[in-house]
């Protein structure tokens, strides 16, 4: 009997010779295991109890300080005193420890898009971050997930964790996209799908001739979005299109698993894409999805384009299309946050950033900011977002009578200019 | 590792932003997180929780980010157990690793009402409703985890394998 391509992983990651450690090099759902990591990673939020928690077990030196990752993104620039405080705590145990790799403002991006971007994570590693959209670097082919400050703590001083092995559900994708639909509509259909705690548990693996066409900014996108279905992890076969990404970036030796074609699947789902069109997701869960066509008349105050989810440049390239030449409602703040500084370069030299304030929106340095109600765009009581994000919980955005519609860039982008949600081909043909 | 406690009792999907909002995430201690716990969903229990209380809730209790701020504000209110239908995954390794017991129990979930009395054997995973009498028997933990638990958090554990090992 086969493997999945998360058994695979686990399994060559396997620390031997550990009391309750499977003790071959197969591993099967279920199996309790301890695993060596290829890098651990924390945030300004998160890094601070981590900390802590790794002061508490008497550790002198994290276990390496090239694979331990530190980004101030969540609330820097600095929003406020306390804010402050917490990113210098993560800064002197960056610097203390020699790590290798802490991002601060002027080099920081939104982690999950910086840490692919500058080669930090391969095909076939296992990373965990104390940031619940790890799973993000599923794209390249690595299990990767989401955990709390100790458990870093712990990886950060002895390069292991424990970790039950999933079990894994395969999603194929089959048909042809409609126009302006992409990653985010895709994984946002899914979670419609299956529910937001459709995955719990479980890793997701993308796969079809769809994904096998689709870019890796919309693999991202897809990969980060597995935890809003309470996955465990979501994973992508490695490909051509993978290694062109990896290639010129990552600097070590990697390996790439593939999932066997026997391996057993606790779930297989079958999604023609061809009847889909741009989503967005009610409040307050990102499983309340419809086609942003058939979600009637709701007037907006703001637009958020960016985020760990929807940061890229791609992103911005299909924001910027549908913003070019027209401009934002007058009754909308439009907030747009290249994901990190070679984003936002880049965006700068392909013109998208001059498109963007042409229109009337604002461009921010990188930050996580109001994804989660931090700063840079918090919304008041009554408020109404349509936001690239990947989470529209109650409160997410900033008052807990706000409201966060989740869509991808081009319903955001469209819906800026509209005013009030709408699909592209309406702010189209509007022209 | 027997505890009785007052409910309080929320539904599917409490996620980890109404648990404690991320605008209160400048702050690590557990003190400052506490008094802001549910705020989001149930702006009366930072002020009424009383020690020993027991919070029962539905469907992936604590979905959503990988904060570890929402358990640590939990336990530091006071709550001593947290029953729910199911856990969303990373609250669950966070509550283990922290020391905050949980355990999941559909059926007790479904027939306790807010402001019943449970009394919680961790040890032989039993929740008794007082109210009605009925008990609930809930699986096991892997032995695994039964270690983290009985050693206190994850720290404590880590610690005493690491003292072993040399």
């Amino acid at each position: 009997m086969g493997h999945t391509l998360t058994e695979k992983i686990i399994a060559a990651h396997l620390v031997q010779g550990e009391e309750n450690v499977a003790s071959s090099a197969e591993v099967w759902p279920g199996d309790l295991v301890e695993v060596a990591v290829d890098v651990v990673l924390a945030n300004d939020i998160t890094a601070p109890i981590a900390i802590r928690e790794f002061e508490t077990l008497g550790v002198e030196r994290v276990f390496d300080r090239d694979r331990v990752v530190m980004v101030a993104d969540h609330f820097a620039p600095n929003k406020d005193i306390k804010s402050a405080e917490q990113c210098l705590a993560m800064r002197q145990f960056a610097r203390a420890q020699g790590l290798r790799h802490h991002f601060d403002v002027g080099r920081m991006g939104i982690e999950h898009v910086l840490l692919p971007e500058q080669g930090l994570v391969a095909p076939g590693d296992i990373v965990v971050g104390a940031d619940s959209h790890t799973c993000t670097y599923g794209a390249l082919g690595a299990f990767a997930t989401g955990m709390g400050s100790t458990d870093i703590a712990v990886a950060m001083a002895t390069g292991c964790v424990w970790l039950c092995v999933p079990e894994t559900i395969r999603v194929v994708y089959h048909g042809r996209l409609r126009p302006w639909v992409g990653g985010k509509d895709l994984i946002l259909y899914t979670i419609g799908h299956i529910g937001v705690s459709g995955a719990l548990y479980k890793a997701i693996e993308f796969a079809g001739p769809v994904i096998d066409d689709l870019s890796m900014a919309g693999r991202f996108t897809m990969a980060n979005m597995a935890i809003e279905a309470g996955g465990k992890a979501g994973l992508f076969a490695v490909d051509d299109r993978t290694l062109a990404y990896v290639d010129g970036r990552v600097s070590r030796p990697y390996h790439v698993y593939q999932a066997d074609t026997d391996a057993t699947y606790a779930q297989l789902i079958e999604i023609d894409v061809s009847q889909i069109e741009p989503q967005v997701a009610l409040p307050h869960l990102p499983e309340n999805v419809c086609p942003a066509s058939q979600a009637g008349e709701v007037q907006i105050d703001q637009v958020v384009i960016g985020s760990c989810t929807n940061g890229r440049l791609e992103d911005l390239r299909v924001a910027a299309e549908l913003l070019r030449g027209r401009r934002v409602h007058p009754d909308v703040r439009c907030i747009v946050i290249p994901g990190s500084q070679q984003v936002y370069l880049e965006a700068l030299r392909e013109g998208l950033i001059e498109a963007f304030i042409e229109a009337g929106a604002v461009v921010s340095t990188p930050t996580c900011g109001p994804c989660l109600g931090g700063h840079m765009g918090v919304l008041a009581a009554g408020e109404r977002a349509v936001s690239t994000t990947n989470r529209n919980f109650r409160g997410r955005m900033g008052h807990p009578e706000s409201e966060v519609y989740l869509a991808g860039p081009a319903v955001a982008a469209a819906s800026a200019v509209a005013g009030h949600i709408a699909s592209p081909e309406e702010v189209q043909q509007c022209n | 590792m027997q505890l009785t406690g007052r409910v309080w009792k929320y539904g599917d999907n409490v996620d980890t932003d109404v648990i404690i909002p991320a605008r209160y995430l400048n702050v690590s201690t557990p003190e400052e997180l506490a008094r802001h716990c549910m705020e989001g969903i149930d702006p009366d229990f930072a002020s009424a929780v009383q020690r020993g209380d027991i919070i029962v809730a539905g469907e992936n209790f604590g979905c959503g980010s990988s904060r570890e701020h929402a358990p640590l504000a939990i336990k530091e209110s006071g709550i001593a157990c947290v029953v729910a239908k199911s856990f969303a995954r990373i609250f669950y390794r966070n509550a283990i690793n922290i020391g905050l017991p949980i355990l999941a129990c559909a059926q007790a979930v479904e027939e306790t009402e807010k402001g019943d009395q449970l009394t919680v054997d961790l040890r032989a995973g039993t929740i008794t409703n007082l109210r009605t009498g009925r008990t609930y028997q809930t699986p096991p933990f892997p032995a695994f985890v039964m270690g983290i638990i009985q050693a206190g958090g994850l720290i404590p554990y880590t610690r005493e394998r690491m003292a072993n090992d040399q």
